[in-house]
């Protein structure tokens, strides 16, 4: 295949004004889009309040200048439910964000000179006028459904306004079918209502946590990290369920070395020991719970015997730890973790554990889940939107009709014409995610990017994807700009804003602005009728009972709750939002659309001789790729390494420290060699490795080739039927010592 | 007054931002730091054990390192904390090689650097960074000759350890097991 469009690398193509900061920029000064600056942003000499955008969790804190007024530090807001203060080490590192000096400078057009496809720089109004002229040409030939928004960052809140007004519905996050979207299914299916973030889980005043692969700890979700931190001083018990023995599972009372890709069968097993065993609530199951008889027959034979054969896991080790959690009960959580996309019926096994919660009784119980509630901001007025006649769900008439959100990975398939005829997407626009990191088989990912009119990556950094851009917009970091209100749910409604504590470094812009432009060139102002994004944000606090000048000396306002609906009360009448107004343990929606109303254990592929299954995790110091060129960040952790259990490195003669190369199952071999861990903390059929790292454009300076990428080594997908999650750990590499034969474009 | 800290292993992740936080604090350079965190895995699978320290200078009240500095740069302030004052630091190094927990480095300005415990913060009334970042609370600082104080309760009611006994450095940095 030829390809049209060829990955760009902007490095070494004369763009040596990249390198240059603002002032070596003269073509930008005569802009008559440039955002208002000095008297607009008023800043406070000191501090200024901001949540951060280093991860989802999205803490709130203060900025801190030194005595240069030049950004300083970052420390978190005391009165944040997120954050109670305490940023975790990627929050910390936020300044590295800022002053990296990789950063996007100026927008880029992709343009071709002597034969070669090269970006030049462009000013914002050529920028814009680009993109505008292009997206009112899908909109004339194909209509304007064919352009879709693939985001994931907080900017993406005012593109997602722009492609609403423009006509199109297809706005996804790489977060839902690339992440915690299977845990979502199942747990509306069981309780009506999703986990959502952050989740749910009353860790604080648990007497048992158990987590199922979800590596607390080493994955730094802030508050969570911290409530278990509290559990631990309160004597609470942990279970972990993990082929490797992480962070989670060294604190744990019962640790149980699972073989991977069975954890189905453990869940099973404990329904099984408690439903048998009469160590569920049984006041709770009979008043709020539908299907428990069916549920019962269902795992009759589902012994703890059954599950050892599957798990490896001893009769006694699963009979025990079910006893620890139904003792703790109600204030016992089966985790539902975050990132579940596994094997491709992980809504099934997510179903499980909501199962094992409900029987347990911990749903709306102290210690278990509690009912968050979240301070409901109106949005400035604007016309209705035009009704799409086409989304993404068009592309799959028959299938994924349980997916609440859109699939990244869906609409990816969707572009490519061979994979689906309803509705091929004509334009992307991409902002803060690297999709060739973020879905799976980056092939087919740059494949579905051969068939665009356009596509338009906003971001702060020159990450993968950038090189596939027509048009590159460089958005300033989260210490440079307003953004949305943070209103996520919590105990307490609360929330937080972000306001910039420095004016943006070189020529770059937040996204408000962009979208606002834009909108002027597509007819679409009357969606951005706000003069300035401080008018807009002040009417925004007004309308809850604050105001943006209140806000900047505060950072964030908690409120009182409605009502006193945390926990259910007790012998409470509750309806839930399913089919049946109960806690379905038997599913009748999954039941309407075919699948298995109560979950099954179905077996999966175990690698070949030679091969071990490919795990994959995430390191406190890094969110995603996102992180590996900061400079702060890079200091505490540079590169990945590949875990191996020594029985194994013994057979293949490898030593601990070695640089390796993995080889997956469709022979395709790491860009770079990734250095061996030989440790007793990983079982001998499994490998694992950090997710994020192994970075192939070289403007990541301090990234470019630190270790090895996990995504381009899963090139087998297994989809989740009941919603279009990809599932990703079905994938298993080999070690190889020297490079793939064709070389990697260097 | 003799200022201490105290850290729970048993709650510690290794998160290192105690590492970060320490890095904008007092701008440490990259590819320097005050504090690290050490990991230690015992046992053979499935029977293994992990314990994870935040390390940084003990702070000795018998410092070999304040007795080896022929300028007197490195020195015993308030609270009995080891300090080292930069315009009178040579840069010899004999300090980085003497202190039996490597918590020393030659800072590229050309003097020798190291944690201190965040003296300015403490004179505010403020913890050290790394304490007051922490986001599992794991470690806790103040006066061993304050009873009441958060670092002497906690080992009143712990069992803990100190680095290398054995050297007779007498470290001020207790690890909570």
């Amino acid at each position: 295949m030829t390809s049209r469009r060829d990955f760009i690398r902007i490095s070494g193509l004369g763009m040596g004004g990249l390198a240059v900061g603002a002032s070596g920029f003269g073509i930008v000064n005569n802009l008559s889009t440039s955002p208002p600056k000095g008297s607009e942003l008023r800043i406070d000499p000191t501090r200024t309040p901001t949540y951060c955008e280093i991860c989802f969790w999205k803490c709130a804190g203060w900025v801190y200048k030194n005595e240069e007024g030049k950004i300083w530090k970052v420390i978190g807001n005391d009165d944040d439910q997120h954050s109670n203060g305490r940023f975790c080490p990627r929050g910390t590192g936020g300044p590295g964000m800022y002053y990296d000096e990789d950063r996007l400078k100026t927008p880029l057009i992709r343009t071709e000179e002597r034969g070669k496809q090269v970006f030049r720089k462009a000013s914002w109004d050529e920028a814009f006028d680009h993109i505008a002229g292009k997206l009112k040409e899908i909109a004339e030939v194909h209509g304007p459904e064919c352009v879709a928004l693939l985001t994931h960052g907080s900017g993406g809140e005012y593109f997602s306004t722009l492609l609403k007004g423009f006509g199109s519905g297809s706005i996804a996050a790489p977060s839902y079918a690339q992440c915690r979207g299977p845990r979502e299914v199942a747990y509306h299916m069981t309780f009506g209502e999703g986990v959502g973030s952050p989740e749910r889980t009353d860790i604080r005043d648990t007497d048992c946590l158990v987590l199922i692969g979800s590596h607390l700890g080493e994955n730094m979700h802030n508050g969570q990290v911290q409530e278990m931190s509290d559990a631990i001083d309160k004597g609470a018990s942990i279970i972990t369920v993990d082929p490797r023995y992480s962070i989670a599972a060294s604190k744990s009372k019962y640790w149980l070395p699972i073989k991977p890709a069975t954890d189905l069968a453990l869940l099973l097993a404990w329904i099984h020991v408690i439903i048998y065993e009469e160590r569920y609530d049984r006041e709770y199951v009979e008043k709020y719970t539908y299907g428990f008889d069916q549920l019962k027959e269902h795992v009759r034979n589902m012994t703890p015997e059954w599950a050892y054969g599957i798990t490896t896991l001893a009769p006694d080790l699963i009979r025990k730890s079910a006893k620890e959690m139904a003792d703790a009960a109600p204030a016992v959580i089966i985790h539902p973790g975050r990132h579940v996309t596994w094997y491709g019926d992980d809504t099934q096994r997510s179903r499980a554990m909501a199962i094992l919660n409900a029987l347990l009784g911990s749903w709306g119980r102290r210690g278990g889940f509690y009912n968050p509630e979240t301070v409901e901001i109106p949005s400035w007025p604007h016309p209705p939107y035009p009704t799409p006649q086409r989304t993404w769900k068009d592309a799959y008439p028959d299938k994924y009709n349980l997916a609440f959100e859109t699939l990244a990975s869906g609409i990816c398939d969707a572009t490519i014409p061979e994979l689906s005829e309803a509705c091929n997407f004509k334009g992307w626009i991409v902002n803060g995610t690297n999709l060739l990191k973020t879905i799976p088989d980056s092939r087919k990912v740059i494949e579905a990017i051969q068939n665009l009119d356009l596509l338009v990556v906003v971001d702060t950094m020159p990450m993968a994807i950038t090189g596939w851009a027509d048009v590159v917009l460089p958005e300033c970091t989260y210490l440079e700009r307003y953004d949305t209100i943070r209103d996520s749910p919590h105990r307490k409604p609360a929330i937080a804003l972000r306001m910039p504590a420095a004016e943006p470094m070189y020529d770059s812009k937040p996204a408000y602005w962009m979208a606002k432009e834009l909108s002027k060139r597509l007819g679409l102002k009357d969606y951005f009728s706000w003069n300035s994004i401080e008018e807009m944000l002040d009417w925004q606090f007004k309308q809850v009972g604050t105001s943006l000048e209140e806000m900047k000396r505060i950072g964030v306002k908690t409120f009182e709750r409605s009502y006193d609906d945390l926990y259910f009360q007790q012998g409470e009448d509750v309806e839930f939002y399913t089919n049946t107004g109960k806690i379905e343990l038997y599913s009748t929606s999954l039941a309407a659309e075919g699948f298995d109303p109560l979950p099954v254990y179905t077996p999966h592929e175990e690698p070949p001789e030679g091969f071990y299954r490919l795990n994959y995790g995430r390191a406190p110091a890094h969110t995603f790729g996102r992180t590996a060129n900061n400079a702060l960040l890079k200091d505490i952790m540079e590169e990945n390494t590949v875990w191996i259990n020594p029985k194994v490195a013994g057979i293949w003669g490898i030593e601990n420290g070695q640089y390796v190369y993995l080889e997956n199952q469709d022979g395709v071999r790491s860009s770079f060699p990734i250095r061996a861990r030989v440790t007793e903390r990983i079982r001998w059929d499994s490998v694992y490795m950090v997710h994020g790292f192994g970075h192939t454009n070289k403007l990541l300076s301090r990234a470019y080739g630190k270790g090895a990428s996990d995504s381009e080594l899963i090139t087998k997908v297994h989809v989740d039927p009941i919603m279009g999650g990809t599932g990703m750990r079905g994938n298993f590499v080999t070690f190889k010592f020297e490079p793939a034969k064709t070389e990697a474009e260097s | 007054m003799r200022y201490a800290m105290a850290i729970d292993t048993k709650k510690c992740v290794g998160c290192s931002d105690c590492v970060v936080s320490c890095q904008t604090e007092n701008d440490v350079p990259i590819g320097y730091c005050r504090d690290w965190v050490v990991e230690v895995t015992d046992g053979t699978y499935p029977q293994l054990e992990i314990e994870i320290r935040s390390e940084r200078c003990n702070q000795c009240d018998n410092s070999p390192c304040v007795r080896c500095c022929p300028t007197g740069a490195s020195h015993y302030a308030e609270g009995g904390i080891v300090l080292v004052t930069p315009n009178k630091c040579i840069g010899c190094g004999a300090c980085i090689t003497s202190c039996p927990y490597d918590a020393r480095y030659a800072h590229p300005d050309g003097y020798v650097d190291k944690c201190t415990f965040c003296i300015h913060r403490i004179k505010k009334g403020l913890e050290p960074a790394c304490v007051a970042a922490c986001p599992t609370k794991c470690m806790y600082f103040g006066d061993l000759d304050d009873p009441n104080s958060k670092v002497s309760e906690v080992l009143k009611k712990r069992k803990w350890k100190t680095l290398i006994p054995e050297a007779g450095t007498e470290p001020q940095l207790y690890f909570l097991i």
